[in-house]
């Protein structure tokens, strides 16, 4: 079974001594404060930072060790920023998800396309796009190279409710298939709601690893982020009430 | 997708004879005297080192655009054409610009110098922003020491020389040129054609890139050779011919789909094409003499860019 596994992992003063192992066919949420290294960890899983000390693993090799393509073909990552320097159609954007793979498979392209429903748009150039459209063929992108593992650092930030309700849908239905999806998120409804296992950092340390009960429970809540709620609501449709 | 290729070759194929007709003297071979000799030795010559200098720049440009992932790029921001230059201008400096190869060599050697100094400051960690600060403090060190070297010319003769070099021009050249510069040229576009894939991952910015599986030393290594290859071998026997890098890729991206990887051979090309349209038209100008094609390029290309800050500052770009 493929696992990243997260060793005693340190990243100048952004992670500390961090332990984790994720599981592939969940949803995990990286929660945590501003500054806490959510997307150091995140960009670490990717195998696109050098520790200090530690490693991350995935099936028991080292990822820093692994080939760039190998690796490429494993693990998707979506950076926070939505760089995209040029003009391309969201088609030509989609098939770079197809570039560690070294084809340009029409097939994967064309079904990651359908998953986020950018059929219509897919002659479009980027510049035309809204937000919430860019949001989804940039995540098309990383679906194209139909990676193991789905990294993305704050996918929804960008996206209003119901394109963010989408997005979860189709990250959970790729997460059912078998792969792993790793996520950052600031909302901790989003979090609580549709994350299977979410993991807490604060100042580059690992608080808490868990189900989204445990690690997002209002005493959590209130140690790390320092603000007093509770949580409303059943599992799966909570609201967090803060006073 | 590679629509503005076949228009391009098209259009070289005319530009191309009416070049050889063009200069000072019109081509009649019923009525020139030693029609053929000039046609051989004077016009065919330089129309092909015009072809082969364009597209080394075309291609050159288009590639440093798609890796600083700036439509402001330009050949010249890495230093090896001022280091070429610098090279060029110690043959002369030193009283070996008589010997026909000596040159073009010094110019080489200094083109080399300056990919290797690139690829020492910056090639370990790869990253773009140190790679772009080295070009520029290379390309000002280049700059300094050619104007050191004019300041203190033996005599009035190598100033003079060293000056008129440095302002660009395909005049006088013969076919020894074209066997320097085309098959260095031609592998510089080769090593700029191997970035393609990793320029257009970098679309995405370089984190993303990374992760798919584009490597950063590799990509920088070929972009180096590339640009090294085709400006160095431009500037060894053409002089600084500057603005084609910058230009082209812009006039070719809207026919393009915009990919970086889509832009290089058609800016090869569109270089091509520029350069030699730009050299026959600096022929006829009815000038007492002729106006230097590096000067016209730069007349050109200075308000190009102006032209293309102004689109920016709109959002435009």
């Amino acid at each position: 079974m493929t696992q990243l596994t997260v060793q005693s992992l340190t990243i100048g003063k952004r992670l500390c001594d961090v332990d984790v192992q994720i599981e592939p066919g969940h949803i995990t949420a990286i929660c945590g404060p501003n500054g806490a290294g959510k997307s150091t960890l995140l960009t670490a899983l990717a195998g696109l930072l050098v520790p200090d000390s530690g490693q991350v693993s995935l099936d028991g090799t080292n990822i820093a060790a692994m080939h760039p393509r190998t690796r490429a073909q494993k693990i998707g990552y979506l950076p926070q920023a939505g760089e995209v320097a040029w003009d391309v159609a969201v088609r030509s954007l989609v098939a770079l998800g197809r570039m560690p793979h070294g084809d340009t498979a029409a097939e994967p392209v064309e079904r990651a396309m359908a998953a986020l429903d950018l059929e219509p748009l897919a002659d479009r150039p980027i510049s035309k796009l809204s937000g919430g459209e860019k949001a989804r063929a940039l995540l098309a992108r990383v679906l194209a190279g139909e990676p193991q593992w789905i990294l993305a650092d704050e996918p929804l930030a960008a996206l209003d409710i119901g394109h963010q309700l989408t997005l979860l849908r189709h990250l959970r239905l790729v997460a059912e298939d078998g792969a792993g999806v790793v996520l950052v998120l600031h909302d901790l409804s989003l979090a609580m709601n549709h994350a299977d296992h979410v993991v807490v950092l604060d100042k580059g340390r690992l608080i808490a690893s868990g189900s989204s009960e445990v690690a997002l429970s209002t005493d959590m809540i209130a140690q790390v982020w320092d603000v007093q709620g509770r949580w409303l609501g059943k599992l799966g449709a909570r609201a967090l009430i803060t006073h | 997708m590679t629509r503005p290729i076949p228009l391009l070759l098209i259009l070289i194929a005319i530009a191309f004879p009416l070049s050889l007709l063009t200069g000072r003297v019109w081509l009649d071979f019923g009525v020139t005297p030693n029609a053929a000799l000039i046609l051989a030795e004077l016009r065919l010559p330089r129309s092909a080192l015009a072809l082969v200098i364009g597209a080394g720049l075309g291609a050159a440009g288009a590639a440093m655009q798609g890796y600083l992932r700036n439509p402001l790029a330009d050949p010249g921001l890495f230093g090896i054409a001022p280091m070429a230059a610098l090279g060029a201008v110690a043959s002369f400096w030193f009283g070996y610009s008589a010997s026909a190869w000596l040159l073009p060599l010094f110019a080489l050697i200094g083109a080399g110098a300056g990919m290797a100094l690139l690829a020492l400051i910056a090639g370990r960690t790869g990253g773009i922003a140190l790679f772009t600060l080295a070009g520029l403090m290379i390309a000002s060190l280049a700059g300094t020491l050619t104007s050191l070297a004019i300041s203190m010319a033996p005599n009035a003769f190598a100033m003079s020389e060293i000056v008129t070099w440095l302002m660009g021009a395909l005049t006088d050249r013969s076919w020894r040129e074209i066997w320097i510069a085309a098959p260095l040229t031609l592998a510089g576009i080769v090593c700029l054609l191997m970035t393609g894939r990793g320029l257009d991952a970098l679309t995405l910015g370089d984190a993303a890139a990374r992760s798919l599986g584009m490597r950063p030393g590799i990509l920088q290594a070929w972009l180096i050779a590339g640009v090294g290859l085709t400006v160095g071998s431009g500037v060894a026997v053409a002089g600084i011919v500057g603005f084609v890098g910058l230009i082209v890729p812009h006039l070719v991206r809207p026919f393009t789909d915009r990919r970086p990887s889509q832009l290089i051979l058609p800016s090869a090309l569109a270089g091509a094409l520029l350069v030699l349209v730009a050299d026959s038209v600096v022929r006829i100008l009815p000038l007492v003499t002729e106006l230097r094609l590096g000067i016209a390029l730069s007349l050109i290309g200075a308000p190009f860019f102006l032209w293309l800050l102004l689109r920016m500052r709109r959002g435009l770009l």
